[in-house]
């Protein structure tokens, strides 16, 4: 019995019908966790991006440390160490946000990749004639640069966005009851595990092939030239 | 100095996050090269087969596929030993990964390389081992060197099913001593360090690579 | 120079039977028809250019017989041999076999020449007459390096393609496709990728092909004073069918067709 749902051991079908509902109610957590870790994301690392082309060489540099930094070491451990550090510190988050923001740190690394790559696809004609006409920097990028490189980005980031949501299960080893936690749990009290697993494989598979569809498509309505932010 | 007490326990630990590593990214690599140019030149049943392959393996959680392979072989009458299983399973998730790559790169080979091959009457094999392969290789060496340092991080998910990687080992200390903040700088740190060595190493490999597919190094007309 | 090619039929018996015949192939890809009902025949050891306009399925007359590209109807054979086999499979209704039995008498010189990019000038020149004609390295080697020499590139033996010139790649590209002794030699443009300055020695190489060999020779080129000098026949073509064929020196001096007249003052100027 879990969230109200008793589960029902007599075929592995049954079993599997029976846990459904509990595993589902997993996904709107595994959902929300991917949607808010890779909003984080994607701001950090525009944020990662702009620092790097800092004309302060220092703030370039440790930048680019941090990002290969973050990008170099495991997710997991990441999680461990906001996890138990963080509170040694006074700060002491519900195991989900601390779960959202290793995503979104671990993720931002990647993500300030593919704006760098973006950005410097951007023929230098575009900057000279934003120089020419006499535009900031900041006007630069909002109406030059920005609207030509998210085209060209979107498909990229779109695999990261399924690749972040295949890594949430790691959440559930500090408590977060996504599908894969929940799975577990059931697990634990019928001694029968491979049901669940198995269940929470199949929803991962489709989810991730619908998500592909979706970015396939995505790429495809997306106007080539660029999408004006005003 | 505490944390100079926990190295020798985090060393070995780390000794068996490289070798975990390393027996997965070559098991791994001898997959994807299989699905990959299954995908490729296979027919409709073999490539078929390569896709469902690389989209299961592609399309589920690595750490749901532990879980999974960790209670069902035991089942299947193997009894696998917790290092055998993560190697299995970091080994596939590598090799769906690795399919990719290797299909990607085999389907740039320019078309035209292939009908000249074809004009000379090369057979199949031939022209995939002489003339595409050589060709493509050198475009996949980065993008495995990429997967190379994923599979490293990846690799820290065993210490979910109970193998005594670097991770888990500063579970064990963190949870003794509970100097977080020590254990985990340092763990990281590791890890970094870890990637920086197999960075380097595949830099060596795609150089010995480019110089086995006997490119030269520089054209002029 | 003649033994380093294939010995040919001599010509008595060759004249009554032509090394190459087209009757009413048609070639479609989807919806368009590029060759419609195509007639064409060469004679073994015929020189033959095909000029024409761009578009007008050129190339798809030379890849169909290098057996790069199926056709849908109608009959094909290459010294006597069909391409269709008649309980033929797939697209090309051949097996895999029969077609490796058709492109042994048959080799192709490419625009972009298609070179093997790894691997040395000399290794590009023996690598088919080892793995295909199954002749020792040594054989091998030996036969390249008179092919190179004869296309004045021996000295560049273990030069990579990208170190060559186009002219240079184009000439290695010739010898490797002599090296496999084809009876027919296909060439698409072969100077068409060429610097202005580089054209003449491609040329060049053809041109002593041509007179000294009876290898049988279909081009396609828009150098219109080089197929003048080397074709015993020239072919106008246009919209996948031959408008008009004849001597070299009739087509160029007085075409008979309005439409050859038109193309010819286009590219003559
Ligand atoms: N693979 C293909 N798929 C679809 N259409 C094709 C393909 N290859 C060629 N065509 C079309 O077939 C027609 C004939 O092409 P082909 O290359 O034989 O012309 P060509 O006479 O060699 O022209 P050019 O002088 O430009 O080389 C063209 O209209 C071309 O667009
Ligand atoms: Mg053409």
């Amino acid at each position: 019995m879990m969230y109200g749902y008793a589960w029902d051991l007599t075929t592995p079908l049954t079993y599997a019908a029976s846990i459904l509902p509990i595993l589902l109610i997993g996904l709107t957590v595994t959902l929300q966790a991917a949607a808010a870790g890779f909003a984080l994301a994607l701001v950090l690392g525009l944020v990662f991006a702009l620092l790097r082309r800092s004309r302060i060489k220092a703030v370039a540099l440790t930048t680019a440390f941090v990002v290969e930094f973050l990008r170099d070491t495991p997710l997991l451990v990441q999680l461990f160490f906001l996890y138990y550090v963080l509170p040694d510190y006074g700060i002491t988050l519900p195991a989900f946000l601390t779960g959202v923001i290793a995503l979104g740190l671990q993720y931002s690394a990647y993500t300030s990749e593919v704006y760098r790559g973006g950005i410097e696809a951007i023929p230098r004609g575009q900057w000279e004639a934003a120089t020419a006409l006499n535009m900031t920097r900041w006007q630069t990028y909002r109406d030059i640069v920005i609207p030509q490189m998210v085209p060209r980005i979107v498909p990229t980031m779109g695999n990261y966005l399924v690749a972040m949501l295949k890594e949430t299960p790691v959440l559930s080893v500090v408590t977060v009851l996504e599908m894969l936690g929940l799975a577990n749990m059931i697990g634990e009290r019928t001694f029968e595990y491979l049901v669940p697993l198995s269940m929470v494989g199949i929803i991962f598979l489709l989810l991730t092939l619908i998500c592909s569809a979706g970015i396939h498509r995505l790429e495809k309505v997306l106007p080539k030239a660029g999408i004006p932010l005003r | 100095m505490d944390w100079l007490t926990y190295l020798p326990s985090l060393a070995q630990g780390a000794l068996v996050t490289a070798w975990i590593t390393l027996a997965s990214i070559a098991i791994g690599a001898a997959l994807a090269f299989a699905a990959g140019i299954a995908r490729v030149e296979g027919g409709r049943a073999v490539s078929t087969l390569a896709l469902c392959y690389t989209e299961v393996f592609r399309g589920t959680s690595l750490l749901v596929q532990l879980f999974w392979l960790y209670y069902a072989l035991p089942l299947v009458g193997l009894s696998f030993d917790p290092v055998t299983t993560g190697i299995v399973g970091l080994s596939l998730h590598v090799g769906a990964y690795g399919s990719e790559i290797v299909r990607g790169a085999l389907n740039a080979v320019p078309v035209a390389q292939r009908e000249a091959a074809r004009a000379l009457n090369f057979g199949r094999v031939h022209t995939l081992m002489r003339i595409c392969l050589p060709q493509a290789i050198v475009e996949m060496m980065p993008a495995f060197g990429n997967l190379a340092i994923e599979t490293l991080k990846l690799s820290s998910l065993v210490s979910l099913i109970s193998i005594a990687d670097l991770t888990f080992r500063a579970q064990s200390i963190r949870n003794i001593t509970l100097d977080s903040a020590t254990v985990y700088t340092l763990t990281l740190v590791g890890y970094f360090l870890m990637s920086l060595v197999l960075m380097l190493a595949m830099r060596l490999i795609e150089r010995m690579v480019r110089r086995g597919a006997a490119f030269p190094r520089a054209a002029h007309a | 120079m003649n033994k380093v090619l294939a010995q040919q039929p001599d010509a008595a018996s060759a004249a009554a039977a032509p090394v190459i015949e087209f009757r009413n192939v048609t070639k479609r890809f989807g919806a368009l028809t590029v060759l419609d009902d195509f007639n064409f025949a060469v004679a073994p050891g015929e020189k033959v250019t095909l000029i024409g306009p761009s578009g007008s399925g050129k190339s798809t007359v030379l890849r169909i017989l290098m057996t790069l590209e199926p056709f849908q109807e109608g009959q094909l054979t290459l010294a006597g041999i069909p391409y269709h086999e008649p309980n033929g499979k797939g697209p090309f209704r051949a097996s895999d076999r029969h077609l490796h039995q058709i492109r042994s008498h048959v080799g192709m010189v490419f625009q972009s020449f298609n070179l093997f990019p790894h691997m040395s000038v000399l290794r590009n020149v023996t690598e088919a007459p080892a793995a295909v004609l199954g002749l020792s390295r040594a054989e091998a080697e030996c036969r390249a390096i008179d092919l190179l020499r004869m296309v004045g590139l021996a000295d560049k033996k273990d030069h990579y393609p990208a170190q060559l010139s186009g002219g240079q790649q184009q000439r290695v590209a010739i010898a490797r496709a002599l090296a496999m002794r084809p009876r027919v030699l296909l060439f698409d443009e072969p100077t068409s990728a060429l610097d202005p300055q580089l054209v003449g020695e491609v040329l060049g190489v053809i041109r002593n092909l041509a007179s000294e060999h009876d290898l049988t020779m279909l081009l396609v080129t828009h150098e219109m004073r080089f197929a003048r000098e080397v074709s015993d026949r020239v072919c106008f073509f246009d919209k996948g069918r031959i408008v008009e064929e004849g001597e070299p020196e009739r087509i160029f001096t007085a075409p008979a067709e309005p439409r050859t007249r038109e193309f010819l003052q286009s590219v003559l100027g």
